[in-house]
């Protein structure tokens, strides 16, 4: 009869969750099973019919044997193996006792006071067990809810994890398509930089062009003047040679002679003009050739000066030109060192142009705008420099005017690409040196260096 | 009687050109040129006789320096009796202009039409006789 109610209070237990442990449904079903078994065992032994009655205790017995056995051997029952333990003293007193009883009732009265110490012994025990088991049972909570706490943060952390690899995914898909823009806009402006280094070829060309045609017709005056007077000179040679003057016929012949020489002389001055220009709208394929520097710089210096004076017929300005004779021959791309030359030159006349309008507006009428162009032979190499007596370049910007786009004229005056066009060629071209010198308002000194090849 | 004409040109070869053209009339003494190849060597010449002996002065217009419209209006404020013509590559009517307006008595194109530059001359040293 005891052990039937332990049994009921065993499986009562047994089916409620013990902290945040539960059972299965199915487990739930047999301990429900059991616990209807138990009732009916603890009826049947109530009604005292002596036989039955013995019977049911036995029933009792077994279900108890059953319930230890079961919740010791399943892995699933093992957090209640505490409470089976608490309770198996109770009942093995309690079968000892009621199996005597029903054995032999006279020796169990006879003996009952030590089965009642023995179950108090119990009692305590089981006591014992709970405090013990609930602490147990405390820690093990706290534990599992570490644990929970633990898997909860994982979790937490995994789909941040998630998140992040999205968020980086997605980055770098737009990381990749801003490259694929850039690059893309990279070879648009490499395309652009090309057309406008193409423009700027043509511009200076054009800009030439008024200077050219002069330079192309002076000589060519010079050829048709000489010609004409010698045709003249010749026909006076035929009538002093029939008169039999000899003497003046000599000197009328010298003439002829000189101006033949000057009629050469002009025709080459032209066609070296002409092979300039060839040379200069040449696009990159320039080939380095022996040049001679003097030259270069006589023909660049008067095609700017008649370039400006032929396009703007209130340009005046004066040009000095001090070559050093053992300036010699460099191995230059003569085309592209005169786009620098001339780029460094028709600026130089621009700045003291500039001056000389700033200096009128003031009343003041005596400034000479003047550019000069020096060659000097070094020891690395030759020096050419190009000197204006202008308004000269602000310490702050004097940084800035060989990068490219970088202009201080008028929209429209200037892209901006000549002197970084001449940088490049002088420096990576020509493995040069370029460098500028000037105090505002005074003057402007650019100095090429030209290392021997 | 001689009459001294200056001619001012920053080609050298000019003066090579003249001398040969005018051979005759340097030769017989009526004509005696001298030459500048600047504005202010042209001015420099001037100033080395008082009162400058040259009558006639023909300049280029495109030089170094002082050009020769620049030229004209100087020679034309402190010597009024000398002449000056011009003589340019480029004949546009701005220059031609500029020129008739300071005071030329004459413009003339490059390359130089010597007969008619002859004829000039030949009226100047006539005017003169
Ligand atoms: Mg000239």
């Amino acid at each position: 009869m005891v052990l039937g109610i332990i049994s009921l209070i065993l499986l009562y237990y047994l089916k409620q969750p013990m902290g945040l442990i539960t059972v299965s449904a199915e487990w739930k079903r047999i301990f429900n099973g059991g616990m209807v078994a138990a009732a009916a065992i603890i009826g049947i032994a109530a009604v005292k019919i002596p036989l039955i009655s013995g019977l049911a205790t036995i029933l009792s017995f077994v279900l108890a044997a059953i319930i230890v056995v079961v919740t010791l051997k399943n892995p699933e029952l093992h957090h209640r193996k505490g409470m089976i333990y608490a309770w198996l003293p109770i009942m093995a007193v309690n079968v000892l006792g009621e199996s005597i009883e029903l054995i032999n009732k006279s020796f169990y009265t006879k003996w009952e006071n030590y089965f009642e110490v023995a179950e108090l012994f119990a009692f305590i025990w089981a006591i014992a067990m709970w405090i013990n088991n609930s602490k147990q049972r405390k820690a093990l909570e706290q534990e599992k809810l570490k644990a929970l706490a633990r898997e909860k943060e994982f979790k937490i952390t995994e789909s941040l994890k998630n998140q992040l690899e999205r968020q980086v995914e997605q980055r770098t898909k737009e990381l990749t398509e801003q490259k694929n823009e850039l690059e893309n806009t990279l070879s648009e402006l490499r395309a652009a930089q090309n057309q406008l280094i193409h423009a700027e070829k043509m511009a200076s060309l054009g800009e030439l062009t008024a200077g050219i045609a002069h330079e192309i017709q002076n000589p060519l005056n010079f050829v048709n003047n000489f010609s004409d007077v010698s045709t003249e000179l010749l026909t006076e040679l035929k009538e002093e040679l029939q008169a039999g003057k000899t003497e003046d016929a000599m000197e009328i012949l010298e003439d002829v002679i000189q101006n033949l020489n000057k009629i050469h002389h002009h025709g080459k001055r032209a066609d070296s003009i002409v092979k300039g220009m060839l040379q200069h709208s040449r696009s990159n394929t320039g080939q380095k050739e022996p040049t001679d520097i003097n030259a270069l710089a006589d023909e660049y210096l008067r095609l700017s000066y008649h370039g400006l004076r032929a396009r703007d017929k209130s340009f005046t300005a004066d040009f000095k030109l001090n070559l050093d004779p053992e300036a010699g021959i460099l191995q230059v791309v003569p085309g592209d060192l005169g786009r620098v030359f001339l780029n460094l030159i028709n600026n130089a006349f621009y700045a003291a142009d500039e001056k000389k309008k700033e200096l009128n507006a003031k009343g003041e009428k005596d400034f000479m705008p003047t550019v000069t162009v020096n060659t000097k032979k070094i020891s690395t190499g030759v020096e050419i420099q190009i000197s204006d007596n202008g308004k000269g370049i602000p310490a702050e910007i004097k940084e800035k005017i060989f990068q490219p786009f970088f202009t201080t004229k008028p929209t429209g005056k200037g892209t901006g690409l000549g002197l970084s066009m001449s940088y490049d060629i002088v420096t990576k071209g020509h493995g040069g040196e370029i460098e500028v010198d000037s105090k505002p308002g005074e003057y402007t000194v650019f100095t090429i260096k030209l290392p021997k090849s | 009687m001689k009459s001294k004409i200056l001619i001012v040109d920053d080609e050298k070869d000019v003066e090579m050109l003249f001398r040969q053209k005018f051979r005759k009339e340097i030769k017989s003494g009526s004509l005696e040129l001298c030459f500048a190849f600047s504005g202010d060597e042209a001015l420099t010449v001037l100033d080395s006789e008082h009162p400058p002996q040259v009558v006639y002065v023909f300049s280029d217009i495109n030089m170094p320096g002082m050009s020769g419209l620049e030229l004209l209006e100087k020679i034309k404020n402190r010597f009024p009796q000398i002449n000056v013509s011009m003589i340019s590559a480029y004949g546009d009517s701005q220059n031609y202009e500029k020129a008739m307006n300071s005071g030329a008595k004459e413009f003339f194109t490059k390359p130089i039409d010597f007969d008619s530059l002859k004829k000039e001359i030949g009226a100047l040293m006539s005017e003169k006789n």
